[in-house]
């Protein structure tokens, strides 16, 4: 690449609160080009005004308080600016927003579990905010069910400290359509882990990034996702390591089978000039389990610093390997059960990490009833 | 008693023909050694034998007690009684060695064995082998050294009880006291009479510690000496010299 040429950067040169700061997408632009943009049902151009209505439930830890606020109150958009044209209308168009806080080193004896419900295939808009407060801990379970065209906003503020796991299950209707934005800002020595599942759906569009505030921050982003024919879910992820001596990880796996399932993954790690010390590490796997499923599987680092600790990205996709069903099989395991025992262990190692039994069970429930179809 | 039987046997990998009619009959209670040089065709024979897809049977016939083989899935195969404990056994990520084993036991079985009765018969076979008891939440061959992968190998083929048991160069990249444990292992097995077993090996070493009955020798993809133990002493003494000359 000749000097005058520069590599795609996946710093974001728009970030605003302004929806007419982003231009329509065409669908040719790097950050669109893998969204079938036709499915979006307007979301992307001003075109869909609310229709419908995701409520919005939480059942809080005890030490943790819950707030519905309006759009003046100042935590809104503290932690994040719009960095996308859909982002950037959910952002102008949301009414109400849910405000969650972990107090000043209250530790939550229980997870909060947000429950989010389309009731219907209309259009609506969502915020959320969780904020944890310095020397906190908290767990966050968002649970996304039902039928909506749903563009969301969410904010972590984990404060010095402190430490936020959240578990985002997308266990949506088959016509639903999510675009989302889910965004931490890690504080000094902060500690944030998300496991994302993303299972149901017609188009899902998930975009976990992460920011640091001060050095020691820890961010460790797991997702799992079954993609069935006909479905387009997409994770797009960016850790901006800005600061010194953080850490990051991430480990995305899909399964994908039927015609026309489609998975997207894109993992840009930023390393600034200012960023020594940064040690990171990001992995996606995709496993194509039958003809017609495409997986689109895109690491992108970009170093800017000599002095990093580590920095690392693997990307795999391919069919289920014969030599390990053939060892089974050849143990008098059936082919299909052959098959399951692989696929299962494709995702144990990563269900594993989820802390909460209940979602721990309950996604191996999901991947065992995607397994069965 | 059951019968392995090996008629005029021709496999392919890709368009090369490997194997040019082998012949060759084991029955329980029997301990036959196949011996040969390197790319004889020692482990095609085996590998086609337990079905995998990169061969390519183009004639013959292979059948277990009257039933053809060659017309049974792997995993049929299997459960008809063949087992291959194999040379590179296969990593499978995330698949811990306790679930893998018990599946294949419930799979071969007919049944699930009661989980109390499982659990000891599994530590009666570890200890057996001298595999660690951490051994069973491992997943299945993954960061095992090669002692402990044909180990483990060894303790399937007591778990599972084929009728006839084929080893691929189970003795290769063994220490001592691993192929010790592991010929000791062949020899529990053997003693019981249930079983016939076809070891392959491309050495004599481990045929001081597992006698064979029968000795055959492999050269050029096909059977070309047969005798008793004393012609892996012969081997021993003179290498594969003069067959690979006389199959090239």
């Amino acid at each position: 690449m000749g000097l005058d040429s520069k590599p795609q950067s996946a710093v974001h040169a728009v970030s605003s609160y302004n929806l007419d700061d982003f231009p329509v997408p065409s669908g040719r632009e790097e950050m669109w080009r893998f969204t079938p943009l036709s499915r979006l049902r307007g979301l992307h151009d001003g075109s869909a005004a609310v229709s419908g209505n995701v409520v919005v439930e939480v059942r809080p830890a005890p030490e943790v308080t819950v707030e519905t606020v309006g759009r003046d109150d100042p935590r809104v958009g503290r932690a994040y600016t719009p960095t996308d044209r859909v982002s950037a209308q959910a952002y102008s168009s949301f009414e109400k927003a849910t405000v969650i806080t972990v107090p000043k080193e209250a530790v939550a004896s229980g997870a909060t579990v947000v429950s989010l419900r389309g009731d219907r295939p209309g259009v609506a808009y969502g915020h959320i905010v969780v904020v944890v407060e310095p020397l906190a801990e908290a767990v966050v379970v968002l649970d996304h069910q039902g039928s909506a065209v749903y563009a969301d906003n969410v904010e972590f503020s984990v404060g010095d400290g402190a430490t936020l796991k959240v578990v985002s299950l997308q266990e949506w209707a088959a016509d639903a359509v999510h675009v989302s934005q889910h965004h931490a800002r890690l504080g000094k020595d902060a500690t944030f882990k998300s496991f994302v599942v993303t299972l149901g759906g017609d188009l899902v569009r998930l975009s976990p990034s992460v920011s640091y505030a001060g050095r020691g921050g820890d961010a460790d982003l797991s997702g799992l996702y079954f993609v069935d024919a006909g479905q387009h879910i997409e994770h797009r992820l960016l850790v901006d390591h800005s600061v010194p001596d953080c850490r990051s990880n991430v480990d995305y796996r899909g399964a994908l089978q039927g015609d026309e399932a489609h998975a997207v993954w894109i993992g840009d790690v930023v390393i600034r000039v200012e960023a020594t010390g940064t040690d990171t590490y990001e992995l996606n796997r995709n496993l194509l389990l039958t003809d017609g499923a495409r997986a689109d599987s895109v690491p992108n680092l970009e170093i800017l610093t000599g002095e990093v600790t580590g920095a690392g990205h693997a990307s795999a996709s391919g069919r289920l390997d014969d030599e390990h069903t053939f060892y089974l099989q050849a143990r008098g395991i059936p082919y299909d059960e052959a098959r399951r025992l692989v696929i299962r262990g494709f995702f144990a190692q990563l269900i594993e990490k989820i802390e909460v039994q209940e979602i721990r069970d309950r996604v191996m429930a999901a991947v065992e009833a995607e397994l069965a179809r | 008693m059951s019968t392995l039987e090996i008629r005029d046997l021709h496999v392919s990998v890709d368009t090369k023909e490997i194997l040019r009619g082998v012949n060759l009959t084991v029955r329980s209670g029997e301990i036959h050694a196949i011996m040969g040089p390197n790319g004889s065709g020692k482990s095609t024979l085996a590998y086609a034998i337990a079905g995998h897809p990169k061969y390519t049977i183009t004639s013959g016939a292979v059948t277990l007690d009257g039933e053809d083989v060659l017309a049974m899935t792997v995993d049929e195969r299997a459960r008809a009684g063949l087992f291959l404990a194999m040379q590179y056994p296969v990593e499978v990520p995330g698949v811990s060695v306790a679930n893998f084993l018990r599946t294949a036991v419930t799979a071969v079985r007919g049944e699930a064995p009661k989980l109390r009765l499982f659990t000891k018969e599994l530590k009666q076979g570890m200890d057996a082998l001298a595999i660690d008891a951490s051994f069973a939440q491992r997943n299945l061959n993954e960061g095992f050294s090669g002692g402990e992968k044909k180990r483990h190998e060894i303790l399937q083929l007591e778990l599972l009880k084929p009728k006839i048991a084929i080893l691929d160069e189970t003795d290769s990249g063994l220490d001592v006291d691993a192929l010790r444990v592991v010929s000791e292992g062949v020899n529990r097995f053997g003693a019981a009479g249930d079983t016939g077993v076809l070891l392959i090996t491309h050495y004599t070493r481990i045929l001081r510690y597992v006698k064979p009955d029968h000795v055959h020798v492999f050269a050029g993809g096909r059977i070309v000496e047969e005798g008793g133990p004393e012609l892996a002493d012969k081997l021993e003494a003179e290498g594969y010299e003069r067959y690979t000359k006389a199959s090239a």
